[in-house]
């Protein structure tokens, strides 16, 4: 597949951080920091590397992605909307009352592909859906987002496990390497290097890259998708609360919203920022 | 007990949670914390700036902190294992089972963010079936106090008990209404308000809409008694047997589901004892997403509906 315009995706980038950081502000509470991480990974993953029809959210054929953090969903729909699943007005009422755009991701929004929230169980659920694709024969690849904290779970390595013992080559384990979790460094809270390694001796193929840069991860994609008989992991190195000065590698950061002074003052490093 | 028509103040059940914690720090040298990567918002992060040595971190895995403070309690530390409710009971119920009630040990497990009231992170992170999932286990004493202060005192309370306790707590601030001089007893239900026409038995925040339901109810020359069970298991039965004869009707009111929660626990001890009409307050469907006062009002949680569920039961009556 072509790869899209650099300079668009960059654009595209700014723009999608400022719009996470209104929808945030404007619902007064959420994820800052998580969802600013995931912006070049999901703009890679759906402006590049995944097959899907906005049009037809169900179609039987569609690439899967399994946000298991989902606290980062506010980037997710974000970019849902920039794909065409729903309209942009509609990410305004984000953790309103009455919206599809629930605080943590509930499916029934078009291009959600799971409820999660409660960490752990997405690479699961991924599985199941790369399990039913090889079973059925189709060329569907599934794609599950983890944070780097969320890896503490045992469920992750039970369903890491599950993977490796399958030879799920059509899943892509995908890890937002920001660092940081709710308590401070991920280092300090529950210490989980060597990581890769861990991956490895669990029978995956381990990507490193930079989770910032697009032509890193859109590689790593591709490599994932060349790897046979096992499934890949892209350990993807990233900035917890990326593009934002005063936000970035803050654990503070991780469930709060910007307030007005804060979001005019994001807003405009954003845009003065050269591509 | 202050009256709902002073001047209230308001703060969070997990905050009271969090200094009674401090105290017990002091206090009891067997107190050991354990965190599950949200210290903050489950406050003990402030036994930890003063205990560093007895508080411990496990990241985000729930299941490994609940049975390692089985193990703890087994070697003499009374442990308090800490996260949000949802996944104390959720994540880690079968740990919770049998690593420690089924071995009956002094592990208290707090969860905090219980409830409805948590609002805009929604259904995920929205503890409603806790009460219900907690209680079912033979050993475990089950708290829910309703306020600040109530927090404090029960989690003083609790160092001292013999076996399991859950405790659950709130995200939000809500108003105080007892007072620091107020008894607090484990099992004891608390009388708020006398009444002879109906008795309206709460649990947690829903004890403030119970009392503001109590006034509307007494504009209509209704007396209505006020109940406050903090302890939802070992229950208070005498209490409320008492108010089934006295009063012979009966709403129960809680931020949880209907299936198994506090409206349960009364059904169970009346229909033993003194059957009488109960209309149940509570959750049926999944949480979502929006601000504790509109979700209060979406799913029927008000004094009105309080107010509302009264002059049914006394329908019913005999
Ligand atoms: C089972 C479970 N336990 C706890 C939480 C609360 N929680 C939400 S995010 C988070 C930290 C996650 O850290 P990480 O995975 O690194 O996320 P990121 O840094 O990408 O935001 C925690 C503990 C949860 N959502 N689910
Ligand atoms: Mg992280």
């Amino acid at each position: 597949m072509e790869r899209p315009d650099a300079n668009k995706l960059k654009t595209q980038a700014k723009e999608l951080r400022k719009t996470i950081l209104k929808m945030l502000a404007n619902a007064g509470s959420g994820h800052t920091g998580g969802s600013l991480s995931l912006v070049e990974i999901l703009l890679s993953l759906y402006f590049y590397k995944m097959k899907y029809d906005p049009r037809k959210p169900d179609w039987d054929m569609r690439d899967r992605l399994v946000l298991s953090k989902g606290h980062g969903c506010s980037a997710l729909y974000s970019v849902l909307a920039e794909a065409g699943y729903f309209p942009k007005e509609e990410l305004m009422t984000f953790r309103k009352f009455g919206t599809r755009l629930q605080g943590h991701p509930q499916l029934g929004l078009p291009g959600i592909e799971a409820s999660t929230g409660s960490l752990g169980q997405g690479l699961s659920i991924a599985n199941g859906m790369a399990l039913t694709a090889k079973m059925e024969k189709k060329n569907s690849r599934v794609y599950c987002i983890m944070g780097d904290g969320e890896l503490n779970e045992g469920q992750v390595w039970e369903a890491v496990m599950t993977a490796a013992h399958y030879d799920l080559d059509n899943l892509c384990g995908i890890v937002d390497n920001n660092k940081l979790q709710i308590d401070g460094w991920c280092k300090d809270v529950m210490n989980m290097a060597p990581l890769g390694d861990k991956w490895k001796s669990f029978g995956w193929n381990v990507i490193e890259c930079d989770g910032h840069v697009f032509k890193e991860i859109m590689n790593s994609l591709d490599k994932a998708q060349g790897a046979k008989g096992k499934p890949t992991v892209i350990l993807a190195h990233t900035v917890k609360g990326k593009g934002v000065s005063f936000i970035e590698n803050q654990a503070r950061w991780h469930g709060i919203a910007p307030k007005k002074d804060e979001l005019e003052k994001a807003l405009k490093e954003i845009d003065e920022k050269d591509q | 007990m202050k009256k709902i028509s002073d001047e209230l103040q308001f703060d969070m059940t997990r905050s009271g949670f969090g200094r009674g914690l401090v105290e017990l720090g002091k206090a009891n040298k067997d107190v050991v914390v354990l965190s599950a990567d949200l210290s903050e918002s489950t406050r003990i992060d402030w036994f930890r700036k003063e205990f560093p040595d007895r508080f411990f971190s496990f990241g985000v895995a729930e299941q490994d902190m609940i049975s390692t403070a089985a193990g703890f309690a087994l070697s003499g530390k009374i442990a308090y294992a800490c996260t949000f409710g949802v996944f104390a009971a959720g994540r880690a119920w079968d740990q919770v089972r049998v690593s420690v009630d089924y071995m009956n040990l002094n592990v208290r497990i707090i969860g905090t963010h219980a409830g409805i009231s948590v609002g805009e992170d929604g259904y995920t992170h929205q503890a409603l079936e806790e009460i219900t999932l907690m209680r079912v286990l033979p050993n475990m004493t089950v708290l829910v106090p309703c306020d600040f202060v109530e927090a404090k005192h029960a989690t003083i309370k609790s160092a001292e008990w013999k076996g399991p306790i859950y405790m659950r707590l709130g995200r939000n601030k809500s108003p105080i209404i007892t007072d620091e001089n107020d008894p607090f007893e484990i099992g004891k239900g608390v009388l708020l308000k006398d009444g002879g026409d109906i008795t309206i038995v709460a649990c947690g925040q829903m004890v403030y809409e119970a009392l503001k339901a109590a006034e509307y109810l007494s504009k209509d020359k209704i007396d209505a008694r006020v109940i406050n069970i903090h302890t939802i298991k070992p229950v208070d039965e005498s209490i409320l047997i008492k108010a089934a004869k006295e009063t012979g009707a009966i709403v129960t009111a809680e931020e949880h589901s209907l299936h198994g929660g506090l409206g349960s626990v009364v059904s169970e001890v009346t229909s033993r004892n003194h059957p009488v009409p109960v209309k149940m307050i509570g959750m049926t469907e999944c949480g979502q997403t929006g601000s504790p006062q509109e979700l209060f009002k979406c799913y029927n949680l008000m004094a009105e509906d309080i107010t509302k569920a009264a002059r049914a039961a006394l329908k019913m009556k005999k």
